[in-house]
Formats: C-alpha cells, sequence, structure tokens
C-alpha cells in the first residue's frame, strides 16, 4: 500500500515510561486504555471458557457431561463475566478511553486521576466476584431473580453481588468523565455537529451508564442485604415483591444493552465511512438516533417481563415503546448501508467486521420485533429464541463492532500493522461460526426449548449439536486475532501516521501517538468524514 | 414438535394458530427487510469496490425525503405488528366464562395440579379436548414458569401472587409441560406432560381412582379444623367480617380505601391479616403463615368462593360489602 519505508515514531507513549510503575500508576488515557484491554481480555477469555463448557454439555441431551449444579455455574459464570466484565466495558473503557481524547483534540480526559481510579474499582470488583465465581461458584443466573437468589440460591450470591456492585462505581465514573470532557475540552472548530460520530454514541452510552447504573447498583446491593439480614424487600413469605426487583433489575439491565451496542454502532460509522471514502449519510441523523435509543431505552424495561403477570394494559405501553426503540437503530442502518452508495469500497480486514456488523445485528433487531410482541413474546420468552436474539445484539452486533474497531485502530494503538490475511481469515471464521452456533437458537426457542437447561428432549439434539459445532468454530476465530495482534505488538510493519486514510484529529498525530496527543492543539474547521480530498497523512499513492 | 414441518412446533390449542399467524406475518415482514438490506449491501459493496487507490467519490451528505420514508414505512409496519400482538395478547388473557378452573402449584422442583373435581396430579395434566380450562397459578417457593409450547402459553408461577392462563385444546396427544422459569438445581427437570384426552375418556379418567374430595369440600373442611369459623361465623356474631357473599364483591377497608375480594386479596387477608383490615373490625387475626400450604389456600379460596347469598334471600349484606359491590355481584 505504501510506498516509502516507514518508521515508528522516536517518542511515543508506549516508550514514555517503562516499568510497573509507569503502568500502574499511569494517568494517561492511552495507558489506562491499554489496562483495560489486557483486563477485558482475559476476562473475555474466561467467560468464553465457561461458554464451551456450556455447549460441551448441550452436546448430549441427558446432561451426562456435567452434573446439574456445574451446569448451572457454568451459564451463571459465563453471562456474569460477558456482561459485567466484557461487554459493558469492552469498547468504552478500552477504546473509548483510548480515543475520545483524540478524536476531540484534547490532551486527555477531563479527569485522568479518576479514570486510573476506575480502572482500580474494576479490577477490585471484578476480583471479588471471579473470588465468588471460582471459590464456590454463583448459580443464580446473571439475572439475580428473586427471591431464588435471596432466600433459595446455595451459593455465593452476596460476594458476586458485592463485587458487582463496585464494579458499577467504575463505569458510572468513566461515563462521567467522558461526559464531561466531551462538553468542555473539544479543540476549538469541534462544534457538537463536527464530532465523530463515535463520539456521540459514547455520550448517548455514558448518559446511560451514569442514570442507570446506580439503579442497578442498589438493587444488587439489596439483595446482597436480603440475603446477609433477611430484610423483606423481595421475599413474599416478609411481605416483600419479587416482582419488585425484576423491574429495578431491567430499568438498568435493558438499557445495559444499550450501553453494550452504542459504542459498536459509533465504531461502525468511523470504519464504514473511512473504507467507502466516503461522507456518512445522514449526519444528524445517526447522531441524534444515538440519542432516541438512550432516551427511549429507558422507558422499554418491562418487556422482560410479559409472563410475570403484569397489568394488560401496562403490558401494552411497554410493548409500543418497545417498537419506538427500534426506529432509530433502523435509521442508523439505512443510513449506513447507503453510505456505501456510489462509494470506493475497500475489503480491509475493519470493513468486513462492519459488513458482519450490518448483516447481523439486523437479524438481532429484526427478532426484537418478534419478543417486542405481546402475542409471539409469551410462547418464546425464556427460551433459546430470546437466547439467539441477545447474542446476535451483543456478539453479533457489538463484539463484531468491537473486533472492527480493534483492528480499524490497531495500527494507531499501537504503530504496527496486523497480517491482513489472518485478519480476512479469522473473521470469516467468526461470521461463519457464529451463525452457526446462534441461528439454530433461533428454531430451537420457537420449538420450545427452554434457556438454562442442563439437560432437554431428545428432539432437541440435532440444533443443540450443530449450536455447538458452530461454537468450536468461533472459538478458532477468536483465538486468531488474540495470537495475530499480539504477535504484531512486537513483529508487526510500522503502520504510518495515517495507514487507512482516514479522516479524524486521531489519524493527525503520530503513530503511536506522542503521551501528550498532539504537538499543537488542532483547530478543526471542517465537518467530520471529509473525504472529497485525501486526508492529512494519508498514504501516498 | 411438528413432524412435518421439523422449524415449527405442534399446533394443540386455539391459540397457537393465533400466535404463529403473527409470526409468520412479522417473519415475512422482517424477512423482506433483511434480505432487502443484505442485498444492497452486498451489492454496493461489490458495485462500488475500490478501483484505484485515488478514487474520491462524489460527497452525498444525506437525503431528508428518505430519512422519512425509512423512518414512516417501518413505523407504520410495526404499528401493525404491535396491535396484531395485542389483540393475541388480550385473547390470552381473558378466559372464557365456561372455562374449568384447575389450580397450579410450582414447588422446587415439580408441578402440583388440581382439577376442579378433586383430582391431584403431579407433573400430568388431563385435560379434555375442545373444553376451555382456566389455570391459576402460583408457587410455593421461588418463581416457575408454566409454559406448553405446543399451546404457545406461559405464565410465571409467582410466590404471593395468582397468576392466570388459559387455553382450549385442539388436538388429542401428549404436549411437554416445561418450567420456563430457572428455579435452581433441578430447574430443567420440572417437567411434565399435558395429556388431552376426548371428552368421554377424560370422564373415564375423571372416574377412575378413590373418589377424590373437591377443593371446595377440603376448604370448608380446613375452615373448620384451623378454626376460622370461630370468629368468622355465619351470622355476623363473630369477631371477624362474615364471608357469605363476599368473594367478587367490594369491600371497604379501615384505611378508608376498597378493595375486591378476589383470589389474592383473600389470600393475603389469611397469611398477613393486618395489612387490610375490613372497615368496622379490629386487627385481631392472627396470621397464618406457614400455617398452610399453597393447595390449602386455594382450597379455603374454593369454598370462601362458594359461599353465595341464595337467590332470593333478604339477609342483609355482610358489614362492609358497598352497594356498589351488591350491584356488581349480580350482575
Amino acid at each position: 500500500m505504501t510506498t516509502q519505508a516507514l518508521a515508528l515514531p522516536k517518542e511515543h507513549y508506549l516508550n514514555a515510561g517503562y516499568g510497573w510503575r509507569s503502568w500502574l500508576l499511569t494517568t494517561d488515557h492511552k495507558r489506562i486504555g491499554l489496562l483495560y484491554l489486557v483486563s477485558i481480555t482475559l476476562m473475555f477469555a474466561l467467560g468464553s471458557f465457561y461458554a464451551a463448557l456450556v455447549r460441551w454439555n448441550l452436546l448430549v441431551p441427558d446432561g451426562s457431561h456435567m452434573s446439574a449444579e456445574a451446569y448451572n455455574k457454568a451459564f451463571t459464570a459465563h453471562g456474569v463475566i460477558m456482561v459485567f466484565f466484557f461487554l459493558i466495558p469492552s469498547i468504552p473503557a478500552t477504546l473509548g478511553n483510548f480515543l475520545i481524547p483524540l478524536m476531540i483534540g484534547a490532551r486527555d480526559l477531563a479527569f485522568p486521576r479518576i479514570n486510573l481510579l476506575s480502572w482500580y474499582i474494576y479490577v477490585i470488583g471484578a476480583a471479588l466476584t471471579l473470588y465468588a465465581l471460582l471459590a464456590g461458584g454463583l448459580d443464580t443466573g446473571w439475572t439475580f431473580y428473586t427471591p431464588y437468589s435471596t432466600v433459595f440460591a446455595q451459593s455465593n450470591v452476596a460476594l458476586a453481588a458485592v463485587g458487582i456492585f463496585i464494579t458499577g462505581f467504575s463505569s458510572i465514573l468513566t461515563g462521567l468523565n467522558f461526559i464531561v470532557t466531551i462538553h468542555t475540552m473539544r479543540a476549538p472548530g469541534m462544534t457538537w455537529f463536527r464530532m465523530p460520530l463515535f463520539v456521540w454514541a459514547h455520550y448517548a452510552t455514558s448518559l446511560i451508564q451514569i442514570l442507570g447504573t446506580p439503579v442497578v447498583a442498589i438493587t444488587i446491593l439489596l439483595v446482597a442485604l436480603e440475603r446477609l439480614f433477611h430484610f423483606g424487600f423481595f421475599d413474599p413469605s416478609r411481605g416483600g415483591d419479587p416482582i419488585l426487583f425484576q423491574h429495578l433489575f431491567w430499568f438498568y439491565s435493558h438499557p445495559a444493552v444499550y450501553i453494550m451496542i452504542l459504542p459498536s454502532m459509533g465504531v461502525i460509522s468511523e470504519v464504514v465511512t473511512c473504507f467507502s471514502r466516503k461522507r456518512i449519510f445522514g449526519y444528524s441523523f445517526i447522531a441524534m438516533s444515538s440519542l432516541a435509543i438512550a432516551v427511549i431505552g429507558f422507558l422499554v424495561w418491562a418487556h422482560h417481563m410479559y409472563v410475570s403477570g403484569m397489568a394488560v394494559y401496562s403490558a401494552l405501553v411497554f410493548s409500543a415503546l418497545t417498537y419506538l426503540v427500534a426506529v432509530p437503530s433502523a435509521i442508523k442502518t439505512f443510513n449506513w448501508t447507503a453510505t456505501l452508495f456510489r462509494g470506493s469500497v475497500q475489503w480491509d480486514t475493519p470493513m468486513i467486521y462492519v459488513f458482519c456488523f450490518i448483516g447481523l445485528f439486523l437479524i438481532g433487531g429484526l427478532t426484537g420485533l418478534f419478543l417486542g410482541n405481546l402475542g409471539i413474546d409469551v410462547h418464546v420468552t425464556d427460551t433459546y429464541f430470546v437466547v439467539a436474539h441477545f447474542h446476535y445484539i451483543m456478539v453479533g452486533g457489538a463484539i463484531m463492532g468491537y473486533l472492527g474497531g480493534l483492528h480499524f485502530w490497531w495500527p494507531k494503538i499501537t504503530g504496527r500493522m496486523y497480517v491482513e490475511g489472518w485478519g480476512k481469515l479469522s473473521s470469516l471464521l467468526v461470521f461463519v461460526g457464529f451463525n452457526l452456533t446462534f441461528f439454530p437458537q433461533f428454531v430451537l426457542g420457537y420449538l420450545g426449548m427452554p434457556r438454562r437447561y442442563h439437560v432437554y428432549p431428545e428432539e432437541f439434539q440435532v440444533l443443540n449439536v450443530l449450536s455447538t459445532a458452530g461454537a468450536t468454530i468461533l472459538g478458532f476465530g477468536y483465538v486468531f486475532p488474540f495470537s495475530y495482534l499480539f504477535h504484531s505488538m512486537f513483529r508487526g510493519e510500522p503502520a504510518g501516521d495515517n495507514p487507512w486514510g482516514a479522516t479524524g484529529l486521531e489519524w493527525t498525530t503520530t503513530s503511536p501517538p506522542p503521551a501528550h496527543n498532539f504537538d499543537t492543539t488542532p483547530v478543526v474547521t471542517e465537518e467530520a468524514y471529509d473525504y472529497s480530498r485525501p486526508p492529512k497523512g494519508a498514504p501516498v499513492v | 414438535m411438528n413432524p412435518a414441518f421439523p422449524f415449527l412446533p405442534e399446533r394443540a390449542s386455539t391459540i397457537a394458530s393465533d400466535v404463529d399467524a403473527v409470526f409468520l406475518f412479522i417473519l415475512v415482514v422482517t424477512g423482506v427487510f433483511a434480505v432487502g438490506i443484505w442485498t444492497a449491501l452486498l451489492y454496493f459493496a461489490i458495485r462500488y469496490r475500490r478501483r484505484s487507490p485515488d478514487d474520491r467519490p462524489k460527497e452525498i451528505h444525506g437525503s431528508l425525503a428518505l430519512e422519512l420514508t425509512w423512518t414512516v414505512i417501518p413505523l407504520a409496519l410495526m404499528a401493525v405488528m404491535f396491535a396484531w400482538g395485542a389483540k393475541v395478547y388480550f385473547h390470552m388473557n381473558r378466559p372464557p366464562d365456561d372455562a374449568m378452573t384447575v389450580s397450579v402449584v410450582g414447588k422446587r422442583w415439580m408441578w402440583k395440579l388440581q382439577h376442579p373435581t378433586g383430582q391431584r396430579e403431579v407433573n400430568e395434566l388431563h385435560v379434555p379436548v375442545g373444553r376451555a380450562v382456566k389455570l391459576v397459578i402460583t408457587s410455593e417457593d421461588t418463581i416457575h414458569s408454566f409454559f406448553v409450547p405446543a399451546f404457545r402459553i406461559k405464565k410465571d408461577a409467582v410466590p404471593g401472587r395468582y397468576n392466570m392462563a388459559w387455553f382450549r385444546a385442539t388436538k388429542v396427544g401428549t404436549y411437554h409441560l416445561f418450567c420456563a422459569e430457572y428455579c435452581g438445581t433441578e430447574h430443567a427437570r420440572m417437567i411434565g406432560r399435558v395429556v388431552v384426552m376426548e371428552p368421554d375418556q377424560y370422564q373415564t379418567w375423571l372416574a377412575g381412582g378413590p373418589a377424590p374430595e373437591s377443593p371446595r369440600a377440603w376448604g370448608e373442611q380446613l375452615f373448620t379444623e384451623l378454626n376460622c369459623v370461630t370468629c368468622h361465623q355465619p351470622d355476623s356474631a363473630g369477631r371477624g367480617p362474615v364471608l357469605t357473599g363476599v368473594f367478587g364483591r367490594r369491600v371497604k377497608l379501615q384505611s378508608g380505601d376498597a378493595v375486591v375480594a378476589d383470589e389474592a386479596y383473600v389470600r393475603e387477608s389469611i397469611v398477613n391479616p393486618a395489612v387490610k383490615v375490613v372497615a368496622g373490625y379490629q386487627p385481631v387475626m392472627p396470621t397464618f403463615q406457614g400455617l398452610v400450604t399453597e393447595e390449602q389456600l386455594i382450597a379455603l379460596i374454593a369454598y370462601i368462593e362458594s359461599l353465595q347469598i341464595p337467590a332470593g334471600d333478604n339477609a342483609p349484606a355482610p358489614a362492609g360489602a358497598s352497594s356498589h359491590g351488591e350491584r356488581e355481584a349480580k350482575r
């Protein structure tokens, strides 16, 4: 692609200091992003290990591979680790941390020390919860439904709950930091409507984080208190209401889905423009749809509870709002597709992940229309249909976006390129493996297989075997990027400042960037995604 | 599973066809959108692939007309989906008047059921084809969920609450019954079957085994055994309100509020009597929490429900029952 030999800059944030202190006491948002990257990668590996156990058990209908206790603890560990310790922090804490100051032309986040604090809080919370999961285990499911979790479960509920409670503060502080940074630290000329859509997406995400997380934090604390001291919050035999827990839990945990998917949508907007060399189609519609998702997303929580015995009229309202929240996602999907129209489309690894994202998020989103439907949901809720649906959103959507973003900004983060062929191969494996894992689960769900079943009727075995086969391929698809990205950190070709020829301030500084990000404060004079001429630092052709 | 078409489950209730119809409608609409967008995506990605490294395509900012089109059309289609789904859901939540009531109690890890004629079953439910069956569902411990895929019905069994579901089986056969809400270690073994029989076979099945005691009769017996009768005397001489004719009526409370004396209220008044005391009475009743099982509660409720004022009787309305309540009861 390039004609002259490239070299890494002499000084950059990675060689600005050596030794463990320079990492563990750093306030550089880029280094903190990497601390998070390492932590969440470990959590992802552990969560995947538990997923493998679940799929292995489901290979046979009679549960002969694992005991019921072990299976229940495995799916709980998978859910808790993936949701609270991987998906929620994934893009914001790594790419968001690294990129938001660079994208808006700032030297760092508004509160660099709070940023470091949030990582420590995350590590402490994760350590406590991991201890609970590994020493004795937890068998409540990641949803902690009462009164099972507070009265009947015989596992480490209180400790795990305290760990999750603590981790919540990490999420709140990161959200707060992003909001203040975006409000106060934009470079001259970086108006709100010149901001990259990645930043808009993170702004909307941060709003959910600071408004929603306190609710789940206090809810999970009430679970721990009821368990330890027998308060009657949720236990009906003590005058509590188990359904109250579900309202409080989903009031956060549904918006939490948007914490996972919005940043990924932000990645898609950046990558799709770069690799089609086009301005984004409908910038303001994509930006505003992020905010619309954040707002309406707070008003749909009870669609998880249509069969709990809620009043039919309130179910009606939640169903209507659920359909409404689908509209902004649809708008985004149409706009991304339209961006390709008459573009100059390059099939590099990040872009392949974008294609995967749009294709799979589409299925995830459209199957949400089945679940939001009052009549259909009664049949498919708590079955594999739901499992398939949210994995299409979280794995097919959020993780595809995360991988796409990681490949896109990897040369900026490390200054080096990975081997493109490996990137393409593993994106193909991920795509095939993912669909083979989760598509059969839609069918299983409509046929009536309930989720969280350690044993199941024999007629469901074929589809379960297909799903496990897919999960095996998916596992390889995830091991490859881990290996070649790691390898490229040391052996990769130097990438140059702007290997993709992308717009955006992060590409105007060196790769890797200097510790202070920019030598001179950038001044922004144009809208985002101006691809009408080669951006600064683009490879000479 | 349906042997002819292994992607849809067997369809064995009237509601199943309603649900499948909405399902297929949404499947077709979303299928058209999905295929359309995938095709556009792939077509654009190939048709407009980069042919030379210095390609600089013309700028397109967007189009308000297009944005409005792809907002309004999906919104309109979704309005249809919503309304249709809501109609089915309302139907699911309105049992026909002639439905026979089967009580369902979930307990880790089994389903305990009782027919109106008193027969009890565990993890099995025998029902006649064509007859509407109303399920009154509760739980003894944690939350469970009563799920029969072939009927497309599911309802949570929530401790302390009575949830309702109903179905009318359309096809003789044996169908899966699952617990769909995770309830601990043996959740996956909290399963059973629903056996749909011809009405005459059902009658034969009912007649088999020892003559059972109906829930009402059992409730009457409990009413005496538990000494309820000491205070709730039929002639308003006791310390508690007269229960004849109370069920289904609006009752005035000491707090000034009024509630309809339904299953939930009667249950609450037994296990937690101090919460909603009837106007004019003292909160002297002890709690029966832990002293009566969920099945005994259901039997007591069935008995209290049976205590209606005989037609033409001029006995005074029970204390607390308002005239509004009487009107309701007469309808």
